[in-house]
């Protein structure tokens, strides 16, 4: 069947903010959707509210809303575009629920517009789960018994009828929130309130606990005709019970015989047939009892996913491309496959290599928090790695993790951290089990003990064992290599190497294990590579042909080996054109996501447009700057010295790019400089210049700005004398630390010292910076480009939230300020000066705090910043394309000037926090990141830009209801005129009797409420009981934090809006008061010239 | 036991070095490459790779051990098996021994650590090489010899010796009979057959056209096998004689024999199509199957007379998939709708056999 004609117009569904369980893999697919349905002809209505993303370019699109992913605004666009279709299956859960409500609501209908990839009817096939198993049991397959349950005793009387442990999964939520496990009732009901509590349908399921079957995931492809491919197989290598995307997962499938493979095959393809999705991506989930082979079905999305995604980097079979074309009306057959050019879509990718991807997890920002695994997604990143092995794909996969192990070693606990006995490790599920199986088995551990222990397969167990009984020998069989009667290298030598090699060990882990057997200093990573480099052992690199090597690939798609023949390599010939090398972020983790893959996406397109051969290296499955086709090659590697130096080998780039990509390729910018890689934009040194708190000071000092006063502490005593010094409270900054790691306010000298171990484990050199907190301040964040001889601020942004929360944690808008005209002159002239002093090639960022008119500089960094992708989508300056074109030479003059705003607007970013995920950690915000995601509001009002903006990152603001009012005092001072406009706008106002009594004599009328250790109810009783639909919670830090911790857990638990800050507040009631019942909605494009 | 080193050299001499596995001994044929993922078992048993070193692209073999089940012959059939890595251990639930032990039972000598990669790309580039790979003779020069002294595929007429010597009944009991004419059948095709409800009598490749005829055949079937078809010319004689009598179905060997018993021709492909996901496009509804493929020779497309139809079509290289000759109630198809191993995609065509066999007029069975 060729395209659908009367598909012109199509709009295109984003996923919104990233989440733990929906990230960047959707800015992947959405983005490859994009180009898909442009290069068919499509015009295309985009929504989605996060700016972070490499798709919400306006570019990519005709017309890109960044809109809160609400049915009414959504209804508002197709109102105003009137598009052909609704696309829905590119944005995960978001939009598949998104696109069901306008369904449901009747928008679809109202205005003729059709739903395609996935009907309504299929995506409630798939997403209701008592339906989907009637519907699997229709077709004979087998499903834990299980019940759809709306109260715990409903499940408790299900639970009488089978037996524990139970599973609870609530119904239309992502990644499994809200889901867990029970052994007995008292967890039951936990499990079965939290579950109902986390459906948005009030509803969730009890379980039969399927817990140590082996889990399998088949990615699926189907057209209108009915013809359906398998992509790709996922083998969990952790036990159904743990979320897979928290599994270390294997493709393609390894311990599986054909006819056990295809018995799932056959099921998927029935499934997918019998829920009816007509055309594109799809998923579904399979557990396998490793005793007996019985399988069951465990769940099916009728989308793409981060499973396709990860299907998609795994074979190089590019699903969501494929998909977009089918919703047009094509059929598989008719998709040429663009890696062959022979084959067509219409096939199953073969694999002669092995992926593993592994989880990357960031517990330790959620202290009180358990660092377990189980139904729940927990981690916030991950990594992909291919080798020809599965034990060179591991290894190298567990180094990408960029968590400080070099490969599959022990993970002895840290300073300050307690371990459980080593079998409750292994036993119970945590972010570090793979590393403790390392630990079992140097202690004797047989390979039977440990899946019983782990229930991991003895397949994937004895692999291990085979790099623990390698690791063995690298000391007696390398050893020789550093003594002083070390030999000539020769052939025999290089051998030697690639033995060990092949088996996935890192330079810097068999350095490690040198060092250690043979105490001697001088055998450093460097001293490794430099003595295997003088044996010829190097890499060799394969292509991903999706075909094993059947048909010619002509998509430079590479990953490197140590496997097989060191002749064999296949990296292409040099073209002639200039190449750049980009280095990407690695796994996404808090501090470190999308926003810096939006930078290298940018970069790269840049200087491909602008004539350069584009080299990429990341190791991350989700983002689209590993898209094959998005530089002209790509090395699929894990970002560390060793292996960036094999690809600049091989390739040798004129130039490399270490800014863009966040904390990740900075931390190996002097390394790679010194083996003599050409860095373009800024120094390392002008970038370290810049993160060293000493030399930054006396920069700072010379250019006269003004810093807080503050000195670098190396103990616990200097750190007391210099808080006393400069007055608490102060701030405390352990040096070269991510997204604030650590980074806390101190009030007072106890607090320090209690503080004092974990601030000095997290920085790597051993101090840790102690300033003068400034109080009330408010924080600014700069956005410039700097070709060395002139400066341009692309962007100032105020936080709304005051100095102290982290940045990356603080809503910000642009435009809208409260700074004067001499304080933002300041500002630039600051940035100005600091841009040039540090010999800025490129991009930089600067924060200050602004306090009583004085203007302190807190800090600079010469490289891509987290804001970077909003302030280009709130200004149209697409700034990192640009600061890739300064690396290579431009000057700025030469470069397009900021395009002139079509009206008078405001952009307002706002953060997701995901706290839900980590019951009983912290929930205020503070100087340590802990979101992870934004969304941005646009509107022509500043407060109406802010309510989009809490819209948009999920709060749902009621029109009228309860408001409880709970101020720390010395907010109270600012509290009556919001109050009053509250009042007047028909809330009922709730406070404690202080802040009543302050309200009564402004004449407002407000309930009064209880304090948490007041009588009963108190203000817990009165959230719980349903009269509050919105909170101000100001009480953090000090004193009643308490109170605050309890609100703010309850109103989370019951989704509440919750508002933290005065100046959130204010920006609030002000949209309140311009509330219009049709949202006022408008595209990128209608703000300004793209 | 350390690993001992074996070489591996092509008749065009390039040399891939390896460790031996299996009986550690010496093996030399045909060396092709097989993508499959899965079913490495089913793949060394199947009939139709008699004579043939089998290089495997998927680089881990043996993780699920061997079982007695997945057998499409009783014993492996293909000379040798070229690997890039060997599972010794055992966890799966249905695995009895290790596949190094079970080749070391049967005399069958493998190749382990190879670089498969380079040598899929080497075959893939200078096409189907003859080859040699030893343990017992690392001489790259007479190792060369003895790759060169391999006959070739060519022109080899392996399938009338591939079947069974005498007649067996596999399945009984279903009123309606179908004669296998075996050139290397696999199992599974047998167990297809009774699956679409029929009795199945296995009949030796070069049986006369008459004891098929007497035998009350309702249907006669053409196996796989290996080696070239166009030397098959007793087969090829029995089905013409047996053509328009009753009902054929063909599948791999058993098709070309079928074209070329119409009066077409076959052909030798570069390197062959060998695996578990090649899309075939049925031309009749527009549906893609993905098939399990083993074949070195294809049918031709020209040449065929008029009656015969190709029906299907391979969708990355377009060769000739499948055909049909309405008149004469036959049709067969290059690729394996049995899978085993994978995927099951094509299964329906059995149930096509059974639904031709319905409509074939009784009358002309000669009964």
């Amino acid at each position: 069947m060729p395209k659908d004609p009367s598909l012109k117009k199509i709009m295109l569904l984003g996923s919104g903010p990233i989440i733990i369980g929906q990230a960047c893999e959707f800015d992947y697919s959405g983005t490859q959707a994009c180009r898909a349905l442009r290069e068919e002809g499509c015009e295309i209505i985009l929504m989605n509210s996060n700016p972070a993303t490499v798709m919400t370019d306006p570019a990519l699109s005709e017309r890109t809303y960044l809109e809160p992913m609400t049915p009414k605004v959504a209804a508002e666009i197709i109102r105003l575009e009137r598009p052909d279709a609704v696309l829905p299956t590119f944005g995960g859960q978001t939009a598949l629920n998104l696109a069901l409500a306008l369904a449901e609501e009747g928008v679809l209908a109202e205005y003729g517009v059709r739903l395609i990839g996935a009907e309504a009817e299929v995506i409630r096939r798939a997403e209701d789960r008592e339906v989907f198993r009637r519907l699997m049991s229709s077709l004979g397959l087998y499903m834990a018994a299980s019940q759809a349950v709306r109260s715990y005793e409903e499940a408790a009387g299900f639970v009488g009828r089978i037996r524990f442990p139970v599973v609870v999964r609530p119904s239309f939520t992502l990644g499994g929130t809200g889901g867990g496990i029970a052994y007995n009732l008292a967890e039951l009901k936990e499990a079965v309130e939290r579950g109902l509590n986390a459906s948005p349908a009030g509803e969730a399921l009890v379980e039969e606990s399927l817990l140590g079957w082996k889990e399998i995931e088949l990615e699926l492809v189907r057209d209108r005709a009915g013809n359906a491919v398998v992509i790709c197989g996922i083998e969990n290598l952790d036990p159904m019970g743990i979320h897979t995307g928290d599994s270390i997962t294997v493709a393609p499938i390894q311990t599986l015989s054909d006819g056990e493979y295809q018995a799932l095959r056959d099921q998927a393809i029935a499934i997918v047939g019998a829920v009816g999705v007509e055309t594109g991506g799809c998923n579904i989930q399979f557990a396998l009892d490793p005793k007996t082979g019985r399988q069951a079905v465990i769940e099916m999305n009728p989308r793409v996913s981060r499973s396709s995604a990860l299907a998609s980097k795994a074979t190089g079979f590019p699903i969501a491309r494929v998909a977009a074309k089918l919703a047009l009306g094509y059929n598989l057959d008719e998709i040429p496959n663009s890696i062959t050019r022979q084959s067509c879509a219409a096939f199953e990718p073969a694999l002669d290599y092995c992926v593993v991807k592994a989880p990357r997890f960031d517990f330790e920002k959620f202290p009180g928090s358990e660092p377990t695994l189980g139904f729940q997604m927990k981690s916030v990143g991950e990594t992909m790695a291919l080798g020809r092995t599965f034990r060179e794909a591991l290894q190298k996969s567990l180094r990408g993790l960029e968590t400080g192990q070099s490969g599959f070693t022990e993970r002895p606990a840290r300073p300050g951290e307690k371990f459980p006995p080593l079998v409750s490790r292994l036993r119970t599920p945590g972010p570090y089990r793979v590393f403790f199986l390392k630990e079992a088995m140097r202690k004797g551990y047989s390979t039977e003990k440990l899946a019983e222990l782990t229930a991991i397969d003895p397949w994937f167990l004895h692999q291990m064992r085979l790099i623990y009984e390698q690791e063995q020998q690298i000391s007696e069989a390398l050893g020789p290599l550093f003594t002083d009667q070390a030999p000539q290298p020769g052939p025999a030598e290089m051998a030697r190497w690639r033995r060990f090699k092949a088996e996935g060990f890192s330079d810097r882990q068999i350095a490690y294990l040198l060092h250690r057997d043979l105490a001697d200093d001088r055998i450093t990573e460097e001293a490794v590579r430099a003595r295997r480099l003088l044996a010829g052992a190097r890499p060799t690199f394969r292509a991903v042909d999706t075909c094993a090597g059947e048909f010619e690939a002509y998509t430079p798609y590479f990953y490197s080996t140590y496997q097989g023949l060191p002749e064999a390599g296949e990296v292409l010939p040099p073209t002639g054109r200039k190449k750049i090398m980009i280095l990407g972020g690695g796994p996404n983790r808090i501090g470190q996501g999308v926003e810096f893959d939006y930078c290298c996406v940018q970069a790269a397109l840049a200087l491909r447009e602008a004539g350069f051969e584009t080299i990429m290296v990341n190791s991350n499955p989700e983002t689209v700057s590993t898209d094959y086709d998005l530089a002209d090659r790509l090395y699929f590697e894990p970002l560390t010295v060793e292996d960036i130096l094999a690809v600049c080998e091989a390739e040798k780039p004129h130039g490399l790019i270490v800014q863009c990509g966040g904390q990740t390729p900075l931390n190996l910018s002097l390394a790679l400089q010194k083996a003599g890689v050409p860095i373009i934009g800024t120094s390392p040194e002008d970038i370290f210049r810049a993160e060293d708190r000493g030399a930054f000071n006396k920069l700072a000092a010379s250019l006269g700005i003004r810093q807080p006063e503050g000195r670098q502490a190396a103990n616990v005593e200097s750190a007391c004398r210099i808080a006393q010094e400069v007055g608490y409270p102060v701030m405390a900054r352990p040096d070269f630390v991510l997204g604030g790691r650590a980074m806390r306010i101190v009030h007072d000298e106890e607090d320090l010292r209690r503080y004092w171990d974990e601030a000095l484990s997290a920085s790597s050199d051993g101090t840790v910076f102690i300033d003068r907190f400034l109080e009330d301040a408010v924080e600014i964040d700069v956005d410039a480009l700097c070709d060395g001889q002139e400066v341009m601020v692309a962007g100032i942004m105020e936080h709304v939230e005051s100095a102290g929360i982290h940045s990356g944690d603080s809503a910000s808008c642009i435009f809208h300020h409260n700074l004067t005209g001499s304080q933002v002159e300041r500002v630039k002239r600051h940035t100005r000066d600091l841009a040039l002093a540090l010999n800025t090639r490129g991009l930089i960022n600067v924060q200050y705090a602004v306090q009583r008119d004085q203007v302190y500089l807190l800090e600079a960094n010469p490289r891509a910043s987290r804001t970077v992708p909003f302030v280009a989508k709130a200004t149209g300056w697409p700034l990192a394309r640009l600061a890739a074109l300064v690396m290579t030479g431009v000057p700025l003059g030469d470069l397009p000037p900021k395009p002139r705003p079509k009206r008078d607007y405001n952009a307002v970013k706002e953060v997701v926090l995901p706290f839900d995920r980590f019951p009983g950690c912290r929930l205020e915000l503070g100087a340590e990141m802990r979101s992870t995601g934004e969304v941005m509001g646009l509107a022509d009002s500043y407060g109406q830009a802010f309510i989009k903006s809490q819209l948009a990152a999920g709060l749902d603001i009621p029109r009228q209801g309860g408001v409880l009012l709970s101020i720390c005092d010395h907010d109270k001072i600012k509290l009556t005129a919001p109050a009053r406009v509250l009042a007047g706008l028909g809330y009922r106002l709730y406070a404690t009797s202080g802040t009543r009594r302050q309200l009564l004599e402004a004449g407002l009328e407000c309930e009064l409420v209880n304090k948490m250790d007041g009588p009963r109810p108190n203000l817990i009783d009165c959230i719980s009981d349903g009269h509050i639909q919105m909170a101000v919670n100001t009480i953090a830090g000090q004193g009643s934090a308490r109170d605050g911790q309890a609100i703010r857990a309850e109103t989370m638990k019951r989704r509440i809006p919750t508002i933290t800050t005065m100046s959130a507040l204010t920006a609030l009631v002000e949209g309140l008061e311009q509330w219009e019942e049709r949202p006022p909605v408008a595209a990128l494009q209608d703000y300004y010239a793209v | 036991m350390t690993p001992a080193p074996a070489l591996l050299m092509l008749a065009d001499g390039a040399s891939f070095p390896g460790q031996a596995v299996g009986t550690r001994g010496e093996a030399s044929g045909e060396v092709v490459f097989n993508t499959s993922q899965t079913g490495y078992q089913e793949i060394m048993t199947d009939p139709s790779y008699t004579g043939q070193l089998i290089n495997f692209t998927f680089p881990h073999i043996g993780n699920y051990g061997v079982n007695q089940e997945d057998n499409e012959a009783p014993a492996p059939r293909a000379a040798g098996l070229i690997c890039a890595e060997l599972s010794q251990d055992l966890g799966h639930w249905r695995s009895q021994k290790s596949l190094d032990n079970w080749l070391a039972e049967h005399h069958i000598s493998g190749l382990s650590g190879v670089d498969t990669r380079a040598l899929t790309l080497h075959l893939r580039q200078h096409g189907s090489q003859n080859g040699c790979f030893s343990a017992r003779d690392l001489n790259p020069a007479s190792l060369l010899e003895k790759a060169q002294a391999v006959p070739s595929m060519a022109g080899l007429n392996l399938a009338e010796r591939a079947g069974c010597r005498e007649p067996y009944q596999f399945a009984e009991g279903p009123p309606r009979t179908v004669a296998v004419l075996d050139f290397g059948v696999k199992r599974s095709i047998l167990a297809q057959l009774a699956q679409a409800d029929f009795s199945v009598k296995v009949w030796p490749g070069d049986t006369p056209a008459a004891v098929i005829l007497e035998s009350g055949a309702a249907g006669v079937f053409l196996t796989n096998g290996p080696g070239d078809p166009a030397p098959c010319v007793t087969a090829v004689a029995t089905v013409r004689a047996l053509l328009g009598r009753l009902p054929f179905f063909g599948i791999c060997l058993g098709h070309q024999i079928l074209a070329l018993a119409l009066g077409g021709s076959t052909y030798k492909l570069p390197f062959g199509h060998r695996g578990a996901n090649h899309p075939v496009r049925d031309l009749a509804t527009g549906r893609i199957s993905v098939t399990s493929q083993n074949h070195g020779f294809c049918v031709s497309p020209e040449g065929l007379p008029e009656g015969a139809v190709i029906t299907h079509l391979n969708a990355n290289d377009q060769t000739v998939e499948g055909l049909a000759a309405p008149s004469w109630h036959a049709f067969s198809v290059q690729y394996h709708p049995e899978a085993s191993p994978g995927p099951h995609d094509a299964r329906y065509l059995f149930d096509d056999f059974r639904a031709l066999i319905d409509r074939f007029p009784v009358a002309r069975t000669g009964k």
